[in-house]
């Protein structure tokens, strides 16, 4: 049990938190009112305050100013999340919007409960991204949008489902959304002739509103066809909603749309006739109809993928030529051909033909085709023309990816970079999307380096290849085996003798042959931090020239990536060697080229590289540091204790990912510092630094073996 | 009931197994057979090439040696050892000795996930040669024109380090399977689960979904064999939402979000 503390007990704690000092606050009134909490209220509430004044003096104040309110009108654990969304905030956007959340703690408990039985988009995404990627023709993608509405290629979502009690209910809401936005796309409901019709309309938005109407029904009757355990659960979910209400005589009207072969353009018809007669309500899955935007979108991909299939077509094209050139025939048109005659248009089983011949199709070209016919309702003969040498520029389709290293130039972006959390000990929890991490490419720099190091260094070399190739993977013979592919004669001739003395058989008898495979990927990451400037730098270098040298000979994967930056906004990796490079000129040029940056914030580094190591396939995956010094960056204290906490938080992360992280540093500092972080037994300290060339194969035989 | 036991070579097919032609896969195995040209099956798991053999060793009334590879597989696992039995050692022939010898059908299922070694047993049984050498006891076994050797390899999701060898796969003659068309595979449902057509129509309907997601999430999608396995299930009752997630969704992935998702798309469907 916790003591209860006075008021002056607490107003001394507040005074050191908010720095009274320097601030000057008053703290009596917040002392008197913390002094009425329990005492395990007040430890709770001390706790979090010091943690918020870690981030911020003025949200930890206004926060014990509402100390009392929150606790009586949320729990612990919402308190949390309510005072880590206000610091989230704070990283995010600032003092102003934080100090928002922590007034804002009614409309805070209101959102909880809508987000408790709600659904969530982020939450229910995983599941709803596959779900209708599995439903036929276009690839769609899902979005988080303020509205619900679909631009023929992303369907564009609400973040919170929260108009039925019932949290699957919300579920199947957003289920049932996705699933009536693909039928537009699906069942054509954008098609040209809409929008011609909208444009020359006098009343636009009766008419659109009309058609959105009539275009649900004929949806409706199309998914009860397509999907009907999915219809089902729909009128289900119509009737918790609002129950539907439909005009007297609506449902004979709409028969006609009802049927199998009814089209968008019955639809269009009917809109005109019925035109200001009165609706049916609309339910909360339809969503909104943006036609001009769709048309929008439409009209750019059409292009696209026109380029797109023609590109694709030369491909099968070329590949064509290349099996034929023997028999000196030029590969003739391509052709397409419903697959199955008796089968309509609709499930879209094509094929594609050269000469009048079926040929293999790739993926990519039956899922443009497939997009192209959704579009068009066939593919017109010019699509199908293989694209000329050089006629399309493939980036006309793209448009340029940003170069990150303009970023610093001109004005910032933060396009095609990483984003990594960073731990603040402090506050005992992330900071979300803290550091932005890019890659960026070494200068390569040809002026025969590494050919030097292996001259210098050819003895040692020898030596090293020699004990690599001798850990490689072999087969070994394993004897007194129980079974195997041969007789172990020393084993039978023993057994034999033990037989005829009356002694019990063994039955370990045979040979086999036993694979001991190396199964490693190794990463190494180096530090090129300002402090290695010199012949630290020099002595790195030559240590990872005779590494590659020792590690092509033992062909466990490996790949070398250079870390610096300053501050937060850039961190940046320098790809030496990936590992799907060999090890040739070019990396050997990247080696040469490695140079002395800025600083060293570890954390994003380990977290970046932590998952490019785990993209590649291994049993056994290290993650090697190179290092010279403690994690350092300029603000945010990293050199202090928060660098350190991040770094180790980072290599925590990366162990429950499966990698073995282990360091080697020159920094004879370390063995304060490097328990620590990376434990007991996962580091060495090298106190000289021109034995660092000398040491690192050895230290990597150690820990492989 | 007692189960039989049967040599390996001695196992005859006696009931002609289901088998839906899709092209002229039948005619190309007979042809090959009658040239004593070996033969390699491509295609992914569960579209028909196990029941192909079957059937073709049924038609051809061989008997039929199915090994399934593996990679521990060695070359003397298909050859055959010395076993010590007694005090003395004794010559036990592998699988494909047997088959030689008695002029079955010999398949090698998934051959490349064997020992590299293996694969290269079975190149002077594959060309005009058509010996067997058996190096420890120092014999050539020679095929008679009965036999024939059958591979099989899914050129879909292995590794690349197990590709097929191109000194392997030049000596087979090649019969590519893929699922069936909509209207075939719907047919071969009806009839290895005795389902109504409409039922039949409807897994092919989900298989195609999950297919839709081979590569944004699911390694292959759903063979034929689990849309027979579920329309087995449902035969005897069970309902078709459950079916498919017992024989279809929990077979396809261990994802959690995958299996909700497939679960949905079969919810909707049924």
């Amino acid at each position: 049990m916790k003591v209860r503390l006075e008021k002056d007990q607490i107003q001394v704690l507040l005074d050191e938190y908010f720095e009274v000092e320097f601030s000057f606050r008053n703290t009596e009134d917040l002392s008197l009112a913390l002094a009425q909490l329990k005492s395990d209220e007040q430890a709770f509430v001390l706790d979090w305050v010091r943690r918020i004044a870690s981030t911020h003096i003025e949200i930890a104040y206004r926060f014990t100013s509402q100390a009392s309110r929150a606790l009586h009108v949320m729990d612990e654990s919402m308190i949390e999340a309510w005072v880590l969304q206000a610091m989230d905030v704070y990283d995010r956007i600032g003092l102003h919007a934080a100090l928002k959340v922590i007034s804002g703690i009614d409309r805070f408990v209101r959102q909880g409960r809508e987000r408790a039985s709600g659904a969530l988009f982020e939450e229910q995404v995983g599941v709803l991204m596959p779900f209708v990627q599995g439903l036929s023709g276009r690839k769609l993608k899902l979005q988080q949008g303020d509205d619900l509405f679909t631009d023929t290629e992303t369907i564009y979502l609400p973040s919170v489902m929260a108009h039925l009690p019932d949290k699957r209910d919300n579920f199947l809401l957003y289920k049932v959304a996705v699933a009536y936005h693909w039928a537009q796309v699906r069942f054509g409901t954008f098609h040209q002739s809409l929008l011609h019709y909208l444009t020359h309309h006098k009343t636009p938005d009766l008419a659109l509103g009309t058609f959105h109407a009539l275009e649900t029904e004929r949806l409706n009757a199309c998914l009860g066809r397509e999907l009907p355990g999915l219809y089902r659960e729909m009128s289900v979910l119509t009737d918790k909603l609002t129950g539907r209400s439909v005009p007297d005589g609506w449902l004979e009207q709409v028969a006609e749309l009802r049927k199998q072969d009814a089209s968008v353009m019955d639809c269009i018809k009917m809109t005109e006739s019925i035109l200001g007669q009165p609706l049916p309500a609309t339910t909360c899955f339809q969503g909104q109809l943006n036609p001009a935007l769709a048309f929008e979108v439409m009209q750019q991909r059409i292009e696209r993928e026109k380029i797109a299939l023609r590109v694709a077509l030369k491909a099968v094209a070329d590949e064509l030529k290349d099996k034929s050139k023997l028999e000196r025939e030029e590969p003739g048109r391509f052709q397409i051909r419903s697959k199955d005659a008796t089968s309509q248009l609709e499930d879209m089983s094509i094929e594609l033909l050269i000469n009048g011949k079926s040929i293999p199709m790739p993926d990519d070209v039956r899922g443009t085709l497939t997009s192209i016919m959704q579009d068009l309702g066939d593919v017109p003969p010019e699509y199908l023309v293989p694209a000329g040498p050089g006629e399309y520029d493939f980036e006309t389709g793209q448009g340029r990816l940003l170069n990150p290293e303009d970023v610093w130039g001109g004005a910032y972006h933060e396009e095609g970079a990483f984003f990594y959390n960073e731990w603040d000990y402090r506050r005992k929890h992330y900071r979300k999307k803290w550091c932005v991490m890019r890659e960026m490419s070494v200068k390569p720099v040809h002026d025969g380096f590494a050919e030097r190091v292996t001259v210098k260094y050819r003895r040692l070399l020898s030596h090293l290849r020699k004990t690599f190739e001798a850990m490689r993977d072999e087969d070994r013979l394993l004897k007194r085996q129980v079974y195997g592919d041969g007789v172990d004669i020393d084993a039978f001739v023993e057994t034999w003798a033990d037989v005829h003395t009356g002694l019990e058989m063994s039955e370990r008898l045979f040979t086999r042959m036993h694979r001991e495979e190396r199964n490693i990927a190794v990463m190494f990451m180096v530090d090129m931090s300002g402090s290695t400037q010199g012949w630290v730098n020099e002595a790195e270098r030559e240590a990872l020239v005779l590494l590659a040298e020792s590690l092509e000979a033992l062909g466990d994967q490996y790949a070398i990536y250079g870390f610096t930056g300053m501050t937060r906004k850039r961190c940046e990796v320098f790809p030496v060697k990936q590992f799907d490079q060999p090890y040739d000129e070019a990396v050997k040029a990247r080696i040469s080229g490695i140079q002395a940056g800025d600083y060293t914030r570890m954390g994003a580094a380990i977290r970046h590289l932590s998952f490019r190591l785990n993209g590649v396939e291994a049993r056994t995956k290290l993650l090697i540091t190179l290092s010279d010094g403690k994690p350092d960056d300029y603000q945010d204290d990293y050199r202090s204790e928060y660098g350190i906490e991040d770094t180790r938080q980072s290599l925590f992360e990366a162990r429950r990912s499966g990698i073995h992280p282990f360091c080697i540093t020159i920094d004879e500092a370390g063995h304060d510092y490097l328990p620590h972080m990376y434990g007991g037994a996962n580091y060495t300290v090298i106190s000289e630094v021109e034995k660092l060339p000398l040491k690192v194969s050895d230290i990597y035989k150690k820990i492989t073996t | 009931m007692q189960a039989r036991i049967l040599k390996p070579e001695a196992y005859f097919i006696e009931n002609e197994p289901y088998y839906q032609p899709v092209g002229d896969e039948i005619s190309v195995f007979e042809a090959a057979y009658r040239n004593q040209l070996p033969v390699l099956l491509k295609g992914p798991t569960g579209c028909g090439k196990t029941r192909f053999t079957e059937h073709m060793a049924w038609r051809l009334k061989r008997p039929l040696i199915t090994v399934s590879c593996h990679d521990d597989l060695t070359a003397s696992d298909l050859v055959g050892r010395f076993l010590v039995k007694g005090g003395e050692t004794i010559w036990v022939d592998g699988p494909l000795a047997a088959a030689v010898r008695v002029g079955g059908i010999c398949y090698l299922d998934e051959v490349v996930e064997a020992r590299k070694d293996t694969t290269v047993v079975i190149h002077p049984l594959a060309d005009d040669r058509r010996v067997l050498p058996m190096e420890k006891v120092g014999e050539l076994l020679e095929a008679t024109p009965d036999f024939c050797l059958a591979i099989s390899f899914n050129p879909g999701y292995q590794s690349v380090l197990k590709d097929l060898k191109q000194s392997t796969r030049q000596r087979f003659v090649a019969l590519e399977f893929d699922y069936p068309e909509p209207a075939l595979e719907q047919k071969i449902i009806e009839n290895e689960a005795s389902v109504d057509a409409e039922m039949a129509a409807r897994l092919v309907k989900f298989a195609h979904m999950t297919r839709n997601l081979k590569g944004s999430g699911l390694d292959e999608g759903a063979s034929t064999r689990l849309l027979v396995h579920a329309a087995k299930l449902i035969t005897s009752g069970v309902d078709p939402v459950v079916a498919c997630r017992s024989s279809i969704a929990q077979a396809l992935t261990d994802d959690v979000d995958m299996l909700v998702a497939v679960n949905e798309l079969s919810a909707s469907l049924f």
